[in-house]
């Protein structure tokens, strides 16, 4: 069962990945967008505005356009069988990038913090992000999620104890920095959106933690059931905080919420939300030797 | 929904409430951080003229140019809070009717759209697609080299550009209102009232 990795085939692969991704809204979150807009008063802003936000992303895929001019971050979560050279595929995914970037799938997105100058190719210092695994079987799969600057400058970070909020070390501190980080959120980060939730870790694994949720479908279940129970319960209490969609007031203030753990030290207890806005673009594809699927 | 024709005029401006949907036609402005830090500290006249009676559009579009013509691929608004140091005073300076953006403004702002009769347009954010449809034709650019695409001054012409009032020129803000009840209600969530 070996695997060759044919890293032109690989590359163009990946474009049509980004294209897919930028373009093509998943249909969990389609689905779960229409749901709200049912639920939604006939005649209100919330109503319309998300009929106009479906109509939208049928419009970018029918169109092969992007479905937000913002083509943001590009998250990768790549996993690799034994012995693939880690600096062929990362190669190859910052070629995909330039070439998407020419072919307007991704706006160029990289500014140097220092000069102000863009790099007018969403490539340079961890940019496009990458995270790799390893797994057993003969193919590499690439998951990439497109995420934002406006919902990434109301994603958050708190320190348990929070006194502000009296919430403790424990679940029920952590649904109120929750409630807390929507709240402030309000409809900034493009409402409604999905709540990608770290518990524990240190600042970055704990951010990485609650980025990771984001790839999961709207309909999964979270495995461990007391999270599964905390998921449920913020959902429904978030969506009474009546923000609505672009915070205009309604009965959709999130589309989902996902939570998963990593240890933390004795001494910290960080509780990490990386918001997700409407615009929810995630994609994968299992790369074969001689074949290519994309979900 | 309410029809607004650019450029339009103070008086029906100021009839416009919060909540109100409007479709915009005519020709409008693009400006972002670059534009309006220009605007403030070169008051520039080559843009007056321009400006007058209508909108600036915050948004940072993807374009594509064919055959020497510039088009719109991409055009959702982008976050308009970091235009507050300077909003109001360009709003005043230029006779501008209203700005389009997301997140809403603050303070500096509202009173300015009540001070000059203007208002404050929320389009939906990453509509991006379907807005750039909206942008029948790109009649200009200003500063394109110096500001970059997504920073430059487009001139564009709209067909019924959707976008709903959130700060009106009564000194009313559906941020504000929207803000003060979620926030009541989330106290009683979390037990901290
Ligand atoms: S936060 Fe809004 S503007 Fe930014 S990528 Fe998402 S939908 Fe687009």
């Amino acid at each position: 069962m070996g695997f060759t990795l044919d890293v032109e085939k690989f590359r163009d692969a990946v474009v049509e990945l980004i294209r897919r991704t930028s373009t093509n809204l998943p249909e969990d979150v389609l689905a779960a967008m229409e749901t709200a807009r049912e639920g939604e008063k006939d005649g209100s802003p919330a109503k319309s505005v998300l009929g106009f936000m479906l109509k939208n992303a049928y419009t970018a895929r029918e169109n092969s356009t992007p479905i937000c001019q913002d083509t943001g971050t590009n998250i990768y979560l790549i996993t690799i069988p034994e012995g693939v050279s880690l600096r062929k595929v990362e190669s190859a995914i910052v070629d995909a990038t330039r070439e998407a970037t020419k072919k307007t799938y991704l706006r160029p997105n990289a500014v140097d913090p220092v000069t102000g100058k863009n790099t007018g190719d969403n490539t340079g210092t961890m940019a496009p992000f990458l995270h790799f695994d390893e797994w057993d079987e003969p193919a590499i799969r690439v998951q990439l999620a497109l995420k934002g600057g406006g919902c990434e400058n109301v994603s958050d970070q708190y320190k348990l104890p929070d006194s502000r909020l009296k919430a403790g070390r424990n679940l029920d501190g952590v649904y109120r920095c929750i409630i807390d980080a929507i709240n402030t959120a309000q409809g900034l980060g493009c409402a409604p959106g999905v709540a990608g939730i770290g518990i524990g870790g240190d600042r970055a694994s704990g951010m990485i933690i609650a980025k990771k949720q984001l790839f999961r479908k709207l309909t999964d279940t979270n495995p461990d059931p007391e999270l599964a129970t905390l998921e449920k319960h913020l959902f429904h209490d978030l969506n009474k905080l009546g923000i609505g969609p672009m915070g205009f007031g309604g009965n959709t203030t999130v589309l989902g919420v996902k939570i998963g753990t990593a240890h933390r030290l004795p001494a910290s207890f960080f509780v990490s939300i990386a918001y997700m806005c409407w615009a929810d673009r995630r994609r994968s594809m299992v790369f074969k030797e001689n074949e290519v699927s994309y979900d | 929904m309410i029809k607004l024709q650019l450029p339009v005029g103070e008086t029906q401006i100021r009839r416009l409430q919060v909540g109100d949907e409007v479709l915009l036609n005519g020709i409008m402005v693009t400006g972002r951080d670059a534009a309006h830090s220009w605007m403030i500290e070169e008051k520039p006249d080559e843009v007056r003229e321009l400006l007058k009676n209508t909108m600036i559009y915050h948004c940072g579009p993807i374009v594509r140019k064919s055959g020497g013509t510039w088009s719109f691929v991409a055009a959702g608004p982008t976050t308009s809070i970091r235009e507050e140091p300077y909003q109001g005073d360009i709003i005043g300076e230029y006779q501008v009717r209203g700005v389009i953006g997301k997140g809403g403004m603050g303070p500096k702002t509202l009173a300015a759209l009540k001070k000059y009769g203007a208002v404050y347009l929320h389009a939906v954010g990453g509509a991006a697609a379907l807005l750039a449809q909206a942008v029948v034709k790109v009649h200009d650019v200003i500063k394109l080299e110096e500001f970059g695409v997504p920073e430059a001054m487009w001139v564009i012409e709209v067909k019924d550009f959707p976008a709903i009032v959130t700060m009106d020129a009564h000194g009313n803000s559906l941020h504000k209102n929207i803000r003060e009840q979620s926030t009541k209600i989330a106290s009683r969530l979390i037990g901290i009232e």
